[in-house]
């Protein structure tokens, strides 16, 4: 096959028609706290993992807000649960738990 | 007697006339609309806590007994003449004022000029005044029964120097929020998107709100400025924006779009002021106070005062204290107090 030196890209755009809100609102059943992200950034910031590893609670609570629950999970697995997270959270959202309620609806989706 | 020209009879306009009729002046106050309270009249709830505008709007007028007023009135002319200035309305009536009050508010910026967001081609896009109007009336054939997908759009004509307004109009941020809170009251079942740069809820209860509308409702907020809306065959609305949280484009389709159209100077208010050579402001167009800390109930020239949303953006609240100093102003100017 003749290489050109580019190829097609799949589209990266968000359409916010297709979130799957029944899972969503499984996730806030779990923990209803999910909804307070106001995205200041404070736990990706402090996050034990996140120098390492893509790990960051503010994107995957926008991936999953977007509908896109794989990179939600993808982002979390090098989670340690320290729970550094949960102490600097200025909406007090119990991370923590919510990076778990996360793993328990999402996860089982697969 | 001495006579006080009030110019608006919005919350600005009512307040300062009852207040300065309450210290022995003779008030006449000049409203270019057929009814009294101005924006207000037209507005369903108030934020933060969704106090009927009626309640307050009843409330101020039934402080200006004895307050003359004039409707659907304006000011033909006015100029010096010696220490008072005489205003001609367009009803014929001439009055020799010892100090006039510009109370002349807003207007709210035509949401049409921003072509992109198609008020007033496609249907389904409506503007905060629209909504309100429907809040209070139920009527208005654009907002239809079980709305899949409503989207707020923040800063229609403010923070824009293509709209030709720069700065940020104050008021839109809270009243987006409170607006998308109502609406999921009507509709439960609708999935809310608030499409803002940043969220201004800088006053007393404003963050609670903001919050409640994430915690109760389940409003979600996009940073992110809506790019442009395309209308399909539906007569649904194709929305595109980025996320700039994640850095990506986002695309909705929604049954209704609403635009938070942001304030400008009164034009008409404009027109009189321009007789008096103070109507070239800052570059923003509202009218320039005196002193931008200290004095802003004074305009650059003697015996003309200011108050409410004619120099510059301002909350209900905001516009009250001022009509009331203005009062306090204008009295000490009367009286020889400096
Ligand atoms: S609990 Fe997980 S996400 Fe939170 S700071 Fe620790 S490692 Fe990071
Ligand atoms: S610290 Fe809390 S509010 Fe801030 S981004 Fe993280 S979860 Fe959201
Ligand atoms: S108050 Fe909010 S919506 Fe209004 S102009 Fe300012 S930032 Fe924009």
């Amino acid at each position: 096959m003749v290489k050109f030196g580019f190829a097609l890209n799949p589209s990266s755009r968000i359409d916010l028609d297709k979130t799957d809100r029944e899972k969503f609102a499984q996730l806030v059943e779990l923990e209803p706290d999910v909804l307070k992200c106001m995205a200041c950034g404070s736990c990706t910031a402090s996050c034990t993992a996140g120098k390492f590893t893509p790990t960051s609670v503010r994107s995957a609570i926008l991936e999953i807000q977007n509908g896109r629950w794989q990179q939600a999970l993808d982002m979390l697995k090098g989670c340690l649960l320290c729970g550094k997270c949960t102490m600097v959270c200025p909406r007090a959202i119990n991370t923590r738990h919510l990076i778990l309620a996360i793993n328990e609806v999402y996860q089982s989706g697969k | 007697m001495k006579n006080i020209v009030v110019i608006g009879g919005g919350p600005a306009g009512l307040e300062a006339s009852a207040q300065l009729h309450r210290l022995g002046y003779n008030v006449i106050l000049v409203e270019k609309s057929p009814q009294l309270g101005g924006h207000l009249a037209k507005w369903d709830r108030l934020f933060p806590s969704g106090i009927p505008a009626k309640d307050v709007l009843e409330k101020m007028v039934s402080q200006i007994n004895g307050v003359k007023y004039f409707l659907e009135a304006n000011v033909q002319s006015i100029n010096l003449l010696h220490k008072s200035y005489n205003v001609i309305l367009n009803n014929g009536i001439t009055v020799l004022a010892d100090a006039v009050l510009f109370t002349t508010g807003f207007d709210l910026f035509p949401a049409q000029k921003k072509e992109e967001y198609g008020y007033g081609i496609y249907e389904k896009v409506i503007t905060n005044a629209d909504l309100e109007n429907w809040f209070k009336t139920k009527k208005d054939n654009r907002v239809t029964e079980n709305p899949k997908r409503i989207g707020f759009v923040h800063c229609v004509g403010s923070r824009d120097e293509k709209a030709g307004n720069r700065y940020c109009s104050k008021v839109c941020c809270a009243t987006a929020v409170k607006q998308a809170c109502e609406i999921k009251q009507e509709f439960p079942d609708v999935e809310v998107f608030c499409f803002y740069m940043d969220l201004r809820m800088f006053g007393r209860g404003y963050e609670d709100m903001y919050l409640s509308a994430q915690k109760d409702y389940g409003v979600r907020f996009i940073r992110g400025r809506v790019s442009e809306v395309a209308e399909n065959i539906n007569k649904e609305l194709i929305v595109k924006a980025e996320d700039t949280l994640s850095g990506k484009p986002i695309k909705v389709t929604l049954d209704l779009l609403v635009l938070m159209s942001g304030m400008q100077n009164c034009s008409e208010g404009t027109k009189v002021a321009h007789q008096l050579g103070i109507a070239n402001a800052g570059n923003d167009g509202f009218f320039e106070t005196k002193d931008a800390i200290y004095s802003q109930q004074h305009s650059t020239r003697e015996g003309i005062f200011f108050a409410g949303a004619c120099t510059g953006p301002k909350t209900l609240p905001d516009s009250l204290s001022e009509a009331r100093a203005a009062a306090i102003e204008i009295h000490n100017y009367v009286k020889g107090i400096r």
